[in-house]
């Protein structure tokens, strides 16, 4: 059973865009898609820039998987997997991300 | 100013209007009125490809004249007008239809005419030559009620026209005097071979046919009867036996010509008049006429550099030639006969495969010097850069012309050839040019034609230039793609107009009405800042917001460590003395880097997210606004301090540069556009390095366009002279919304100007001549622009949910704490990653 932790409410995301959530002292960028009605989870951390900057990134789909390229030397990751497109060595953590009554929620243990 | 000279052509065929072309590229073409008198009812077509008149292309097709090229440069053009008489001592030139004019130099392009052999009977109806569109007009009328066709001469244009007559339907024959086809090319066994595949094509071919006689026949209109005496019926009947020079008005109006007939003209073009030229087939150059057009356009390059005052000769021309034949590969390279001295010659012949090839090579074997192919021209791009560079040939030169058995490739790659091979040989363009055209973004056949004129003339070298282009390309990774993204399948031009046009105002109308997917970094991005030009809505309206880059996003540029720069503006580079001390202050208290940047103004960098509204509500108190560093949009406009100051200036140089940035400060545009305005022509501000460059003179304000510094940087280009205030103004606004209409996404304006077809010449005509009728929309839209500006940071601080954004965490306060800062010279710079590891370690203990 995966715990489930409160992050904040729905109208606090970003539509087609992200936002930065604390969680037991991870980043996590968390990104929104409305019409998809898709929510995504994933390490904050730019692997490439080694600073924690993906929150801010724009968002989209290559070849309809969607991921976001990173604000700084546009590397792009898998929203579903972490995977980098450019580099297939490198991949970020992605975490469990549900709505539930409006409240966005994220479980850390995958 | 000294009054213009007037400068009359004769003939407007294909090396007529080169020279016209050429002359209105060139820097004199202000200094001349230009007259050209055409005998033929159309100005020039493309006579090179007549024969493509019978596949379906239409005189308009076979035109050479681009739309408005007589009018826009000011040439008079007198159609179906034939000059008939030179007065050289009085200088006049005489029209058919009585026109006189005087003239100042004058350029004879009369060309050749088909040479009919003195047969009797050769000027009975159905005996045609080929040479014009109406020669073409009266065969295929006549074509119609025929079914045998004879072609007289076996050369170049006579097995073309006999492909022709085929494709007519008619049972066709090419009459040959000599016992070979293509005597002057090909030597005899490449002519027998030739032969059999004309044969193959199901056209008789007579050779050794000595034509006496041209009478009534009995199943046909026509009975040829021959020397040798034997005969044929034909109805129809078609000369081409070589070309004569027209050398009519210079034989009677006293101006030397060859023996064998042709104008006589020196190295510099020049007749035996000082002040008269010849170019083309008309002319005769050591005794040597050339029916080929390239000669042609060399000699007429030759005139325009003479006339420019330059050092320049035709010095000869290459003959080399290829058959335009479907199915048929015929070419002949230099010394096809081998008469250069102690030449050496070695012969391939495949009568399986009806090849047959020879190679005419230097005594020590280490120059082509001639060639010829036949069944299998492919290697004759290969071989003409080998014979024209005289480049070493291979240690066995047959190599080049036996088959390769193995997967070796003996070809010259075009990787191999010297920046200074010549590719195209019609327009002398070398392969150093060509990759210049790569470079600069033409990446498509048709692009590199446009912009280079290669293999717009015979078309031979255009396998060649493709596989310089496919080479190219390759080396630097390119795939030829248009399209913006994967996620729409058009250029940022065509969004543009799809924006316009359907009035789409954001992201999500253009991805459901016009994309497919949920877009990405590429197309989100040039698509806002589309919409931000041309809708100049504030930025971070939703539905914008997932759009703008990040740096639009949070209006600021991110740095390496995640922190922001600010900059705010300062017009012209002018700051008050309070200015300077609040930015002071600011930076103090909020401990930020400063630096005064490139752009002539101060640069703050180091504040979180999360500082960002704060320092820009400080900054906006004391009269700043935003300087748009983050945006593809309009950065800075640089002065120097003119004439307000300093002793040379002519012009207040800082007051129009301030204008200037009020008035486009906020334009959002395909990249990032700068300005700079001088006081006087010592261009302290260096204006003609910017997009838009304004420089001071005693009689107004000169414009300068499409220059830029950066990775590859470039001159603007002189674009407008003594220019009032309000017109150049005027000029801006257009250049700069025709500019972010239709550059393509990431595209600064030099780029877009040298890809533009027709380049500065085409702007200037938007421009400044209103050609498309565009200038006014084109200032409304700016005047849109300008009239909506709103500071965004000011917008933004007034808004409390824009400012929800600005914070690191969405469910909490802190900020991050990866952030570190060390101090250098005495202010903060962000920590490299050794000290921060060392930060983190210091605070976990
Ligand atoms: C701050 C500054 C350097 C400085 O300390 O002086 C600077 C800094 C950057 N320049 Fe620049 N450029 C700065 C003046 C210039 C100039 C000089 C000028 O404007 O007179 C040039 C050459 C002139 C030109 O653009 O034609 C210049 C040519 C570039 C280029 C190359 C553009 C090109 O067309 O080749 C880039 C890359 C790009 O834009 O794609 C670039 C990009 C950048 C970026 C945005 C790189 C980035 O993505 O992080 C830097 C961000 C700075 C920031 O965060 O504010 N910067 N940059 C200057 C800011 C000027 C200002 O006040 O706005
Ligand atoms: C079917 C065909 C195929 C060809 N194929 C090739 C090829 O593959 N490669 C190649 O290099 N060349 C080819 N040529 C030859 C090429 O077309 C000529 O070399 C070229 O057109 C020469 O240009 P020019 O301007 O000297 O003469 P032209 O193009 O003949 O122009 C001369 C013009 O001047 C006009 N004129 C003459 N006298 C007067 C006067 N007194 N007043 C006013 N106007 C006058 C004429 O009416 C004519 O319009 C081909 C020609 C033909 C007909
Ligand atoms: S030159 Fe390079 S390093 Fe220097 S500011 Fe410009 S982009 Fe940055
Ligand atoms: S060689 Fe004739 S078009 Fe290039």
């Amino acid at each position: 059973m995966s715990k489930w932790i409160d992050i904040c409410a729905v109208t606090d995301l970003q539509a087609d865009s992200g936002v930065c959530a604390l969680v037991e002292g991870k980043q996590i960028a968390i990104f929104y898609m409305p019409k998809d009605n898709a929510i995504y989870a994933i390490d904050n951390y730019d692997p490439f820039g080694k600073v924690h900057v993906l929150s801010r990134g724009l968002i989209g789909d290559i070849k309809g998987e969607p991921m976001v390229a990173s604000p700084l030397y546009k590397q792009r990751f898998s929203l579903k997997t972490g995977q980098c497109f450019e580099d297939e060595s490198v991949k970020n953590d992605v975490y469990a991300i549900r709505i539930e009554n409006n409240r966005v929620e994220v479980s850390l243990e995958g | 100013m000294s009054k213009k000279q007037t400068l009359v052509v004769i003939g407007n065929g294909m090396v007529g209007h080169n020279f016209l072309e050429n002359l209105i590229a060139s820097d004199i073409r202000h200094n001349y009125e230009i007259v050209t008198f055409c005998e033929e009812k159309r100005a020039a077509y493309d006579r090179v490809h007549l024969t493509e008149y019978f596949s379906g292309k239409t005189a308009e097709d076979l035109s050479m004249v681009t739309e408005g090229f007589f009018e826009d440069n000011n040439i008079k053009i007198h159609l179906g007008d034939k000059a008939v008489a030179i007065d050289k001592t009085h200088k006049f030139v005489t029209s058919a239809k009585g026109v006189e004019i005087r003239y100042d130099k004058l350029v004879l392009a009369t060309g050749s005419y088909p040479f009919v052999p003195p047969v009797q009977g050769n000027d009975r109806e159905n005996c045609f030559v080929y040479r014009t569109i109406e020669d073409l007009e009266a065969l295929t009328a006549a074509a119609k009620d025929a079914k045998v066709g004879a072609v007289v001469g076996g050369g170049l244009l006579g097995l073309e026209a006999a492909k022709a007559l085929k494709d007519l339907n008619l049972k066709t024959n090419v009459i040959q005097f000599s016992p070979r086809l293509m005597s002057a090319q090909l030597d005899a066994g490449g002519a027998q071979m030739l032969a059999d595949k004309i044969e193959a094509l199901d056209i008789s071919v007579l050779p050794s046919k000595n034509t006496q006689k041209i009478v009534d026949g009995t199943e046909c209109k026509h009975k040829m009867l021959f020397a040798d005496g034997t005969e044929l019926e034909t109805d129809i009947i078609l000369f081409s036996t070589g070309i004569r020079p027209r050398d009519e008005i210079a034989r009677s109006s006293g101006i030397e010509v060859g023996s064998r007939g042709g104008i006589v003209i020196d190295d510099q073009c020049k007749t035996s008049d000082p002040d008269i030229y010849a170019i083309g087939e008309c002319a005769v150059w050591n005794e040597q006429t050339y029916g080929l057009v390239a000669p042609g356009y060399q000699m007429a390059r030759t005139v325009v550099a003479d006339l420019e005052g330059q050092q320049a000769s035709f010095t000869g021309a290459d003959m080399s030639t290829k058959l335009k034949l479907n199915g048929v590969d015929v070419a002949s390279i230099g010394d096809a006969h081998a008469n250069s001295q102690g030449a050496l010659v070695y012969t391939y012949q495949n009568g399986a495969d009806e090849i047959y090839k020879r190679l005419v090579v230097s005594e020590d074997k280490s120059k082509l010097l001639g060639a010829v192919l036949v069944g299998d021209a492919s290697g004759y791009g290969t071989l003409l850069q080998y014979y024209l560079n005289g480049i070493d040939l291979p240690e066995h030169p047959d190599s080049l012309i036996l088959p390769s058995r193995s997967d070796e490739s003996v070809g010259l790659g075009p990787d191999a050839l010297p920046e200074s091979a010549q590719i195209c040989s019609c327009f002398d363009v070398t392969k150093g040019q060509i990759c210049t055209a790569i470079e600069n973004g033409c990446h498509t056949l048709p692009a590199l034609k446009e912009a280079t004129k290669a293999a717009s003339g015979c078309g031979g070298c255009k396998a060649l230039l493709k596989s310089v282009l496919d080479c190219e390309l390759e080396k630097s990774g390119f795939e030829v793609n248009t399209d913006i993204c994967e996620h729409f399948a058009y250029t940022r031009q065509d969004l543009y107009n799809l924006m316009m046009v359907g009035e789409v105002k954001t992201f999500d109308d253009f991805l459901s009405q016009h994309g497919s997917g949920r877009g990405c970094e590429v197309c989100r991005q040039a698509i806002g800042s589309m919409i931000a030009s041309y809708w100049n809505e504030y930025i971070l309206n939703q539905g914008q917001l997932s759009v703008q880059d990040t740096n639009d996003t949070f209006l600021a540029n991110m740095q390496k460590d995640g922190t922001y720069s600010v900059v705010p503006r300062m017009t012209g580079g002018e700051v008050t003395p309070e200015g300077l001390i609040a930015i002071g202050q600011i930076a103090k208290k909020y401990n930020l880097y400063t630096k005064v940047t490139g752009g002539q103004r101060v640069d703050l960098f180091g504040a979180r997210v999360d500082q960002l509204p704060l320092i820009w509500k400080e900054l906006i108190d004391a009269g700043f606004e935003s300087g748009h560093a983050y945006g593809k949009s309009l950065r800075t406009v640089k002065s120097c301090v003119g004439s307000t100051w300093c002793r040379y200036g002519v012009d207040d140089s800082v007051g129009l540069a301030v204008e200037l940035e009020n008035r486009y400060k906020g334009l959002r545009s395909p990249h990032k556009i700068k300005f700079a305005v001088s006081g006087c022509t010592r261009e302290c501000a260096e204006a003609q390095g910017k997009d838009i460059g304004v420089i001071a003179t005693e009689g107004g304000w000169n414009l300068y366009v499409c220059g830029n510094g950066g990775m590859k940087p470039r001159h603007a280009d002189l674009f407008a002279t003594d220019l009032d205030k309000e017109t150049l103004i005027k000029y801006i606004d257009r250049v700069l919304i025709f500019y972010v209409r239709t550059a393509d996404i990431l595209q600064r304006t030099s780029v877009w100007m040298e890809n533009m077809e027709g380049g500065l010449d085409y702007l200037k005509s938007v421009v400044i001549d209103d050609k498309l009728g565009l200038c006014s929309d084109l200032e409304t839209h700016m005047q849109n622009v300008v009239d909506t500006y709103q500071c965004e940071w000011k917008t933004t601080i007034a808004d409390e949910n824009k400012l929800k954004r600005f914070r690191h965490f969405v469910n909490s306060d802190k900020t991050d704490e990866n952030i570190v800062f060390v101090e250098e010279r005495g202010q903060i710079r962000p920590a490299n990653e050794d000290e921060r590891q060392h930060f983190a370690l210091v605070e976990e203990v």
